[in-house]
Parts: structure tokens; sequence; C-alpha cells
């Protein structure tokens, strides 16, 4: 077992595992931010995408003891003071949620492309994107949301 | 699945870290993006991981003589989007965009996608089109791979064991260039893909160089067709004989996702674009 120290969202916190435990797992399962959604543990799907130091990555393609000390944002972490941040608002203006399971990836991939590109057109959208697996198939909805939220 | 239980060390010196790369069945632990996978799908089941992550020594990039030099930890995402990298070796810019997506990018290190030798990748054929040399390091001191001389089957390299990748030396090249794509999803390991370098002097090809993707064991320089088009005029002839030759260098994998045959079409596809692409930015 590993001691494992992490600032989640703003908070810090501290538990052991093994190191074989994925961040994903960490995060999910250890510290209960269970919007990180596991889909297919090797980085295809996008479903466990969260900020790390920043810039997106795959929670599943990291171990929790490479990333000791790092900071992180989940979904949990979007909104604040009880107000949902712009994207989430136009996921749901948009019915960009279908069965929520792709949503905190889509969100954390589109958070970083708005980041880095305030008017994406809707190549670039899909560009960025198409990385993050919707087994709804509810990709215009969520290219509607993305568009929009960037206004 | 889960991955199988293995020792870690998080190296805190690049002696440390070579030291443990001794044991047998250890592996560094670079971005992840395919060792972790690799984990947790148990096709990889180490008995030691040796974490290079904060080894700051092996992150760096830098101008140098002509050169861009890189240390193997530099996360792709970070040469992606350098300027000095745009301006001196725009192939090596535009082939980093094709690789997985920006979330893969941020973590994944040119080290990493090296050492891990994926005949579809698009590094390695990258590094092969423009000659790099490899810096290699182990107990006993430092030795240079040339590129083309790293790569010798799916996921085998020149690293033996306690031998960690450490720099990667690439000449500018500000010529015409092009990449050429061919996979199932945009930004997944290439069905096929073609890396072509050309510069010129008037209509006549002065150099040319060519590398494939997904078409071989590794990556395959199609040095035939190299030879076909220097020192003479590139006309559309001239570019359909070389991506001809080009396509019968290849010795493709035929797999559930295209067949062998396919593949060697579309390297001669690929590789007619990529060569008349190049000649425009000649
Ligand atoms: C969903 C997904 C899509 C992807 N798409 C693409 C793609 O389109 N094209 C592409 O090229 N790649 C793709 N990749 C792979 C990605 O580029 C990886 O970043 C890369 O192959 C491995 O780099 P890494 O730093 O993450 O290495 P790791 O995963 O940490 O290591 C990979 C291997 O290299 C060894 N290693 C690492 N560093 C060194 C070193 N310095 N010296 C010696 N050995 C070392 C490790 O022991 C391991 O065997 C994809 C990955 C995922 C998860």
């Amino acid at each position: 077992m590993i001691t494992v120290t992490l600032t989640v969202n703003g908070r810090t916190y501290r538990a052991d595992c093994e190191p074989r435990r994925t961040l994903a797992d960490f995060l999910r399962h250890d510290l209960g931010f269970t919007g990180v959604h596991v889909g297919c543990e090797h980085g295809v799907c996008g479903s466990c995408t969260i900020t790390l130091d920043g810039a997106s990555a795959r929670a599943c393609c990291l171990l929790a003891v490479q990333v000791d000390g790092s900071e992180i944002v989940t979904v949990e972490g979007l909104a604040s003071d009880g107000e949902l941040h712009p994207l989430q608002e136009s996921f749901r203006k948009h019915h960009g949620l279908q069965c929520g399971f792709c949503t905190p990836g889509m969100l954390a991939t589109a958070t970083e492309l708005l980041k880095e590109n305030p008017d994406p057109t809707d190549a670039e959208i899909r560009q960025a994107i198409s990385g993050n697996l919707c087994r709804c198939t509810g990709y215009q909805f969520i290219v509607d949301a993305v568009r929009d939220a960037a206004r | 699945m889960k991955a199988a239980p293995f020792e870690y060390l998080r190296a805190t010196s690049l002696d440390e870290a070579i030291e443990a790369l001794g044991t047998p069945d250890a592996r560094a632990l670079a971005g992840g993006q395919s060792l972790v996978p690799l984990l947790n799908l148990r096709q990889a089941r180490p008995s030691l991981v040796v974490d290079i992550n904060r080894l700051d020594e092996l992150s760096f990039l830098r101008k140098e003589n002509g050169r861009l030099e890189i240390g193997a930890l530099t996360r792709h995402r970070a040469v992606e989007t350098s300027a000095v990298v745009r301006s001196e070796i725009p192939l090596l810019a535009e082939a980093l965009g094709h690789v997985g997506h920006v979330a893969i990018r941020n973590r994944g290190t040119i080290g990493g996608s090296l050492a891990h030798a994926d005949p579809a990748a698009e590094l390695p054929a990258v590094m092969v089109a423009l000659d790099a040399d490899f810096t290699v390091r182990s107990a006993s001191g430092e030795r240079t791979v040339a590129a083309r001389d790293f790569f010798l089957g799916p996921h085998r390299t020149a690293l033996g064991r306690g031998e960690l990748l450490t720099r990667i030396s690439v000449p500018s090249h500000r010529g015409g260039w092009a990449v050429e794509e061919l996979s199932r999803r945009s930004r997944d390991l290439a069905l096929v893909a073609v890396f072509a370098t050309v510069t010129m002097t008037g209509e006549v090809c002065e150099s040319a160089r060519i590398a494939v993707a997904g078409a071989g064991p590794t990556p395959i320089r199609a040095t035939a067709a190299e030879a076909s088009l220097t020192g003479g005029p590139m006309t559309g002839d001239a570019i359909a004989l070389a991506a001809e030759l080009a396509a019968a260098a290849t010795d493709p994998p035929g797999d559930l996702h295209a067949p062998a045959d396919y593949r060697r079409e579309m390297a001669a596809v690929l590789t007619r674009r990529a060569l008349a692409r190049a000649k425009e930015g000649a």
C-alpha cells in the first residue's frame, strides 16, 4: 500500500492504495467521486476523462500512485455555488445528456476545448469529442450544446 | 479487468531508474497511455514498475546545431504545440496531431511512444522518415541508435534490459512535407499512414524521404521509391511510380480491420497524395 495525496475539486484527500489501482478507481471507489465513469478501461471510450493539473486526461490510463500530489477536477467540481457550469446548463438545455454515462468525460473534454478555442467550428467540436464515445449516439445534441455554451 | 499486482518504484534519479530496470521483468512507466491499458488487460504483467515521471531532466525541448533535442519524457502535447517544432519540423507537429486524442497527448510521452514501438503508431515512422537518432542510457553508459536500427518488430526495439531511452535528436526539416493517414476513427492508430518530406531545386527533386506506418512489422522506409525520385523532375508519372515502389516495399498485416491487399493498395494511394502535397510545399 502507498499513500496518495490528491487535491480534488479544491479539497485535499489522502488515502492508501495498491500501486495497481488506476486513478479512475481511486477517485471513484476510494474517494467517492462517482462522476468518474469507468467504461472500457483502456482509454478508448473517454468516459473517465477528468482534468489533471489543468489538462484533460484519461483516469483509467493512469495509476493513482503516478499522479500523487496532483490537482484534479471531476464533474462534481464543475458547478459552483449551486450554479451549473455554462456547459452543464447548455447540455441540459440541448438534451446533450441522454443516458448520462459519457457526460462527465464529454464535459471535461469540452471544457478544455473551449478554454483553448473559445469559438470552435462544428468540425472542431466534432474532432474534439471524437475521442469520447456516446452509446446513445447523441452527438448532434452534444455538438449543439458545446456550440451554444461557447457563445 | 484490473491489473495483476506488481512492485512499484518512483525513481528520484536517472541512475536509480536504470539500476531498477535491471530487475527481470521490470518496466518503465512514462505517460502510462500504453502501459496502463496493457496492465489493466493483463497483457503485461511486470514484476516491477519503475515510474520515471519525476525525472525532470528527461523532459526538455531545445534547438541545438540545426537539430531538435527532445527529452524522452517530454509529453506529446508539449512537442505538438511548440513554436520551435512548428517552424523547424512542421511534419513532426502535424504527425503528433494524429496521435490519439488530446487527453492521450497530454500524458503520453515521445520516449514512451517510441519504446512501445507499435507498428501502426505515427512517431516511430516519423522518426525513421526524419533520420532521427536516439540516445539510450544504461549502467555502462550511453549509446546512440539510429531510428532505422531501433525498431526490430512489433513492440520490439533495440532497447535491452536496464536500458532507458533518454533523448531523441531530430534534424530540422524546412522543405515540403506531408502526412496522409487512413484510420477507422479520427485520431486512432493508423490502418496505414505515410510521412513524406521533399526538397526541390526548381522542378528537380533533390531528396525525398518516405516512411509508412501500419504496413509491416516495423515502420517501413521506402528507399527504392526515394531513389526513383531523386535527381529527376517530380512529374505525376514519377510520383505514381514512387507510390508503386513504396507499396511494394510494404509487408502489411491482414486483420479484421483491413486485409493486407487493401493496406498495400492504400499505401500506394497515400504515398501518391503525400508526395504531391510535399512537392507543392517544397
Ligand atoms: C485511446 C488511445 C489511443 C491512442 N492512439 C494512438 C495513436 O493514434 N497513435 C499513436 O502513436 N499512439 C496512440 N496511443 C498511444 C500513445 O501515443 C502513448 O502515449 C504511447 O504509445 C506511450 O507513451 P507513454 O509515455 O504513455 O508510455 P507508457 O505507456 O508509460 O510506456 C509504454 C512502453 O514504453 C516503455 N517506456 C516508456 N518510456 C520509456 C523510456 N524512456 N525508455 C525505455 N522504455 C520506455 C514502457 O516500459 C512501456 O513498455 C493511444 C493510446 C490510447 C490509450
